[in-house]
């Protein structure tokens, strides 16, 4: 480890810690529907928008309600999507004169996108035409996202309102958090990207000679707007194959920053929001600050495994940290850093090889999937999995000092205790279950390229990777075939969708709820203590079910190599 | 019901009828009402069956050893629970007894003549006569006469009280026994309804449901039983990637120290022991939901007589008005006062005998008292010519309307001021329509009752005086006991309204009562308790009933409802704080067939993967008795505010939790190696 690694971790939590309040004060305007600077802009286009549509974004729709538009509306998107994937080559835009995309690779694709997720069970420049990158897959980077946050303020709402029975308009959250930040922002970084180096064109690709004379392929198209969406609302579909790792995404240092950034900016303003909306922003720094711990000691595991490098091969000679997998232009502090942020986030995107990282420095992006894509999380999923948590742990330390818990002024008690447990468990349930069948069947046993627990890690880092919406690849997994296409699919929609009922439900319930004043009676969830069990709450509930799959992947795969074995 | 308080939790008649029930309570159909006690027993079962036909290249002696543990687990948790309720079983038994011999005189309608009839038979609104030394039969409402009562079956207090006719004492209990007098008593309640079916319900646990906080606990440790179960079921599919196979037994066994059973087996228990507590307190909670209320309670309502003052207020001052010397209103305030048996009147005689040397100590011959009645709100005596009158200062000018305008009237106001603000009631003297002054009746403060209060803040509760005097008496009074907040002059209504306000503020509140105008209030507070003294519109009204009619046990009610909630939330930090150390016990055991190189994660040293695994399996088990006496006594309890009990539970009970299994495993381990069991 290197003094100037640790600088670039203190800088990138500097920032971001910066950034935190600005982009939650913002949106908060968005969240209480407020009139923002832009409106001057995009408010035309806004109200455009519900007079074509018929809506009226002053409805306020119960949870159901809200949950079946929003359910409507991503079903709809998906299938859009499957449709576009599957007739890319009789439609324009298509300079390399792609076919087809498969049925079960659309079927994959078309649920990755819409889920947040942006698995890639495909290479993009190999596969995808400029018109399925540009309309199928970049419209679920944005609405994806915006549907993320709706979700967040929805359940804000839970919290914030008083024996109410709506929880928002679902139209309206969706089209104000595209329209005001998610467009405007993605514009701005794509400027960024596209002066830094980042090709925006429609032409195809272009021959070049190399130095040694060989004719090599670069493949080109609309890259930099694609980039800034993928990072914003944290949805990690690469252009290309390589994802951030390639230097036409990630050309510089400093865009590898604002890449970083970028994934976690609306995720750590969504916690000021928060406590703003609750009448409390100390409420959202509690928050933030469980978060960033866990960040934090991931990170310092990943970037101390990484720098100590491979015993085995220090014993041939060969010194340093483990390069493999690793872009030489980042090197191992930086890649460290964005493996643990990307899989923090549920981005997914990479700049460096998962697959390659030692056992211990990978498992930390599989741990931080496995606790549910809440450290940081994924635009709106983040928190309001965070939020589950804090449910629990309010739950078991109201009971602690002798009284029902509440939590921001609001009881719970068994529906949302019951409902909290029903969506935290999903999670467990469909990575363990799915990828014990996929280590059972032949199937799923072609799939991995290694062999003993790093192929296990493999195929456990796939179905955890889907399930949390990560969508980033430990690579290895041939994961191209009808069996991981179908199985990841399902597990992407599961992991999305069966967490986002029953959350709603929650908000539903609480919006429903009387205020309950805080008193000397109820217990603080503001100080270090709270910070402290929610930490605690999200490791023991969130991660101990893990442990017998951890210790025959990744931990047994660590043993392994100080004995001097390698996977 | 002798208050027996200091009772040992452990005396054999105890756990010996325990142990028979823990065995009875193994029928499937009251299990599943535990849903982890049932997978628990589910999973036994399932072992016991394998290790009659199941082959899987274990030691038979070990995997014997795994089934009888997981069964002792299952019964361990019915022992909890019948050894909660087997505490009321006995009480229970001595009011069905009490209850069996009761007969009744019910008047017909003539309403002189009676039948003799069973206690059972009599229905609401039946009249019985109820004579010297006969147990009255049902709970009622006197309707005409005046006995005295012991009410020893059912409070435990032997002194007799008085029950009569209108009033705020009229309502009478089944199976008290009337020590004189007759009385009749109209049956409000039908057979089976009565307080003394509650009261048997209620200490057997037979009427126990789960309470809202129960159920939801109940929720989440299903919650995590299911995530485990996920967790252990697909280790099969894992292992066989690796190569290798892990036995069923095995798996059992992780699943079962893995899932909440400390908690779930203790649960029931700690809800038995709650309630019980309270009995032995003398409170009666008529549902379990109603001590988890006492326990999320943000205002307290509370008399002011009674509870914050002593219920007596003590003469201290005579006060004179323009030349009256201060002997004479001595001696007058003496005379109105010998006949007043109330402590007030009494107070006023030793005043006036000790400080001005005055003797007489009984009214002179042909003396005619002026009794006391709520219109006049005057007493006093006709003697010797004179006409001595005793009062509120209003009502005693308005009984003597032409001596309002007189000077010492402007004085009587000002003293009457000075007094209330003081903290004192006053009452004026008049002495044939003449105005003598006043006499300074002081509320006396209860001792230790400021630093009761500053407690209740410190648990974020805020406390309200209710109190019939004018507003400068009861903010003095507050200022002084250090209640946070006073309600004056206050009428039943505005008792109910206050109650309203602060629960449309998202508070919740106490009070008790036992007027039957306090009735709504009691109805509409969170927590109402009743004195056991009051009506019975009162004790319908009150979701609990005082036995021994003490307002201020309000407080302690308080702290009880806490305590039982804190108690299941500690068990279950402390249950699920384990499952750390439990897995660095048997992950390693199970898998180092498959990677040696896991042997590093046993970091408790533990010999073999089957002593790992089986001492893992008795801790689990062993830890549900030894956390028994905690679940039936309830977590200790000091009131002090929610961070720092929080952080102290923590360390204890999640910290605790987190390290000592760890120990417990390692001992159990090497007493296991040692006795050669693995």
């Amino acid at each position: 480890m290197t003094v100037q690694g640790w600088l670039l971790i203190a800088a990138f939590v500097g920032i971001l810690l910066a950034l935190t309040k600005p982009m939650g004060l913002w949106l908060h305007a968005l969240y209480e529907g407020r009139r923002t600077p832009l409106h001057a802009v995009f408010g035309p286009v806004e109200r455009g928008f519900y007079r074509l549509s018929g809506i009226d974004p002053e409805e306020d729709q119960s949870w159901r309600r809200y949950a079946v538009h929003m359910l409507i509306f991503n079903a709809a998107l998906i299938l859009l999507t499957y449709v576009l994937l599957r007739a890319q080559a009789l439609l324009p835009l298509n300079p390399l004169g792609y076919g087809a995309v498969s049925e079960n690779l659309a079927f994959n694709t078309a649920i990755s996108f819409g889920a947040n997720t942006n698995w890639q069970s495909y290479g993009g420049e190999s596969t995808m035409s400029n018109l399925s990158q540009m309309l199928a897959l970049t419209i679920h980077n944005f609405l994806s996202a915006a549907t993320g946050i709706a979700l967040a303020f929805a359940l804000f709402r839970g919290f914030a309102r008083r024996s109410a029975t709506g929880i928002g308009n679902f139209w309206a959250d969706m089209t104000r958090v595209t329209l005001y930040l998610l467009l405007p922002l993605s514009i701005v970084l794509t400027l960024f990207y596209i002066a830094s180096g980042v090709p925006q064109t429609l032409a195809a690709s272009v021959d070049v000679s190399t130095l040694e004379g060989v004719k090599q392929t670069l493949a080109l198209g609309p890259v930099a707007s694609q980039e800034a969406i993928k990072m914003l609302g944290t949805n990690g579909g690469g252009f290309f194959n390589a994802n951030s790792a390639h230097p036409f995404e990630n050309p510089t240092a400093l865009t590898d920053l604002v890449q970083m950034l970028s994934i976690f900016a609306i995720g750590v303003g969504l916690t000021y929001t928060f406590g703003k909306a609750v009448g409390n922003t100390r409420q959202g720094w509690a928050i933030l600050a469980a978060m960033m711990a866990l960040f934090l000691a991931g990170t310092a595991v990943t970037y101390w495994q990484e720098a100590a490098g491979n015993p085995v091969l220090h014993h041939l000679g060969i010194a340093g940290g483990n390069m493999e997998g690793k872009e030489v232009r980042f090197g191992i502090a930086a890649s460290s850093l964005f493996s643990v942020v990307t899989t923090a986030a549920s981005c997914g995107a990479v700049n460096a090889m998962h697959d390659s990282f030692t056992a211990l420095g990978g498992m930390i992006p599989l741990f931080n999937m496995q606790l549910g894509e809440v450290v940081i999380g994924g635009v709106g999923a983040g928190i309001y999995g965070f939020l589950l948590f804090a449910i629990l742990a309010v739950f078991v330390a109201g009971l602690m000092v002798g009284r029902t818990p509440e939590y921001v002024g609001k009881k719970i008690e068994s529906r949302e205790v019951k409902l909290a447990v029903l969506a935290i468990a999903v999670l467990p349930l469909t990575i363990l279950g799915m990828s014990a069948v996929a280590s059972v069947l032949p199937a799923g046993l072609a799939g991995p390229l290694n062999k003993g627990p790093h192929g296990f890690s493999e195929i456990l880092y796939a179905f955890t990777s889907a399930v949390a919406n990560n969508g980033s690849a430990f690579a290895g997994l041939s994961a191209n075939t009808p069996f991981y296409n179908g199985m990841l699919g399902v597990a992407m929609w599961i992991g999305r969708f069966f967490i986002i009922i029953p959350m709603l439900a929650v908000a539903g319930s609480l919006a429903a709820k009387k205020y309950t004043p805080e008193t000397a009676g109820s217990f603080p969830t503001t100080g270090p203590l709270w910070t402290g069990l929610l930490i605690g709450i999200v490791l023991i509930v969130g991660g101990l079910t893990f442990l017998p799959s951890l210790a025959l992947g990744p931990i047994a795969d660590h043993l392994a190599m100080i004995r001097g074995q390698l996977f | 019901m002798a208050r027996s308080s200091k009772t040992s939790l452990f005396t054999a008649d105890l756990i010996v009828p325990a142990i028979g029930d823990a065995f009875r309570k193994l029928d499937p159909r009251e299990l599943i009402r535990n849903p982890v006690m049932f997978t628990t027993a589910v999973v036994a079962l399932l072992l016991t069956v394998l290790l009659i036909v199941g082959h899987d290249g274990l030691a038979a002696s070990f995997k014997l050893q795994l089934v009888v543990w997981l069964w002792l687990t299952v019964l361990f948790g019915t022992f909890a629970e019948a050894l909660a309720e087997g505490r009321g079983k006995a009480q229970a038994a001595s009011l069905r007894a009490t209850k069996a011999e009761l007969t009744a005189k019910r008047l017909k309608s003539d309403g002189a003549r009676f039948d003799n009839v069973p206690a059972s038979q009599l229905k609401k609104g039946d009249v019985v006569l109820v004579q010297t030394g006969d147990l009255i039969p049902s709970d009622g409402e006197v309707i005409s006469g005046v006995a005295s009562v012991n009410e020893a079956a059912i409070t435990g207090e032997s002194a007799p009280v008085i029950r009569e006719a209108g009033g705020d004492r009229s309502a009478v209990t089944a199976g008290t026994r009337v020590i004189s007098d007759e009385i009749r008593v109209r049956v409000t309640v039908n057979p089976g309804q009565g307080f003394l079916d509650r009261m048997i319900a209620l200490v057997e646990g037979a009427e126990r449901q789960k309470t809202p906080n129960e159920i939801a606990l109940t929720l989440l440790l299903v919650g995590l039983t299911i995530i485990f179960l996920i967790a252990v079921a697909t280790i099969p599919g894992f292992a066989s990637y690796a190569g290798g196979s892990v036995p069923v037994s095995i798996l059992a066994a992780l699943l079962i120290t893995l899932i909440p059973t400390t908690i779930a087996a203790l649960l029931s228990a700690i809800g038995i022991a709650g309630m019980d507590r309270l009995v032995r307190f003398n409170v009666l909670a008529k549902s379990g939901r109603a001590v988890e209320a006492a326990g999320d309670v943000d205002v307290l309502l509370l008399d002011k007589t009674g509870t914050i003052t002593i219920g007596d207020r003590q003469a201290t001052e005579f006060r004179p008005v323009g030349d009256v010397n201060i002997g004479e209103l001595a001696e007058a305030a003496l005379m109105a006062s010998l006949a007043d048996e109330t402590p007030e009147g009494r107070s006023i005689v030793v005043l006036a005998r000790e400080k001005f040397g005055l003797t007489t100590a009984v009214l002179p011959e042909g003396a005619e008292v002026i009794p006391f009645t709520a219109q006049t709100r005057i007493s006093g005596v006709n003697t010797g010519g004179r006409v001595i009158q005793k009062g509120a200062v209003q009502a005693i000018l308005r009984a003597n309307p032409e001596a309002g305008t007189t000077a010492a009237a402007t004085e009587l106001r000002r003293v009457t001021d000075e007094i209330g603000r003081a903290g004192g009631t006053p009452l004026a003297v008049a002495v044939d329509g003449r105005l003598l002054g006043a006499i300074f009746l002081k509320d006396i403060v209860k001792a230790g009752i400021r630093e009761r209060f500053g407690e209740l803040r410190q648990m974020g509760i805020r406390t309200v005086m209710i109190t019939g005097d004018n507003p400068l008496t009861a903010a003095s009074i507050a200022a002084e006991s250090g209640v946070d907040d006073f309600l004056a002059e206050a009428t039943p209504e505005d008792k109910l309204a206050l109650i309203r306000k602060e629960q449309q503020g998202g508070k919740l509140v106490a009070m008790c009562g036992d007027g039957t105008n306090d009735a709504p209030a009691l109805a509409q507070a969170d927590v109402g308790v009743a004195m056991n003294t009051g009506t019975q519109a009162a004790r319908e009204a009150g979701n609990m009933v005082d036995l021994d009619s003490d307002p201020t046990k309000l407080i302690e009610v308080v702290g009880l409802g806490k305590q039982l909630l804190m108690t299941r939330g500690a068990l279950t930090t402390f249950s699920v704080a384990n499952d750390v150390a439990k897995y660095f016990a048997i992950i390693p055991a199970m898998f180092i067939v498959l990677y040696p190189g896991l042997g590093v994660l046993n970091v408790m040293g533990l010999a073999t993967p089957q002593s790992a695994i089986l001492s893992a399996i008795i801790f689990n088990a062993l830890i549900i008795p030894c956390l028994v006496p905690l679940a039936l006594r309830g977590v200790k309890y000091k009131p002090m505010g929610a961070g720092p009990l929080l952080a102290r539970n923590l360390a204890i009970y999640g910290l605790g939790g987190l390290i000592a299994p760890f120990i417990g495993i390692k001992l159990i381990d090497l007493a296991v190696n040692g006795l050669g069991l693995a």
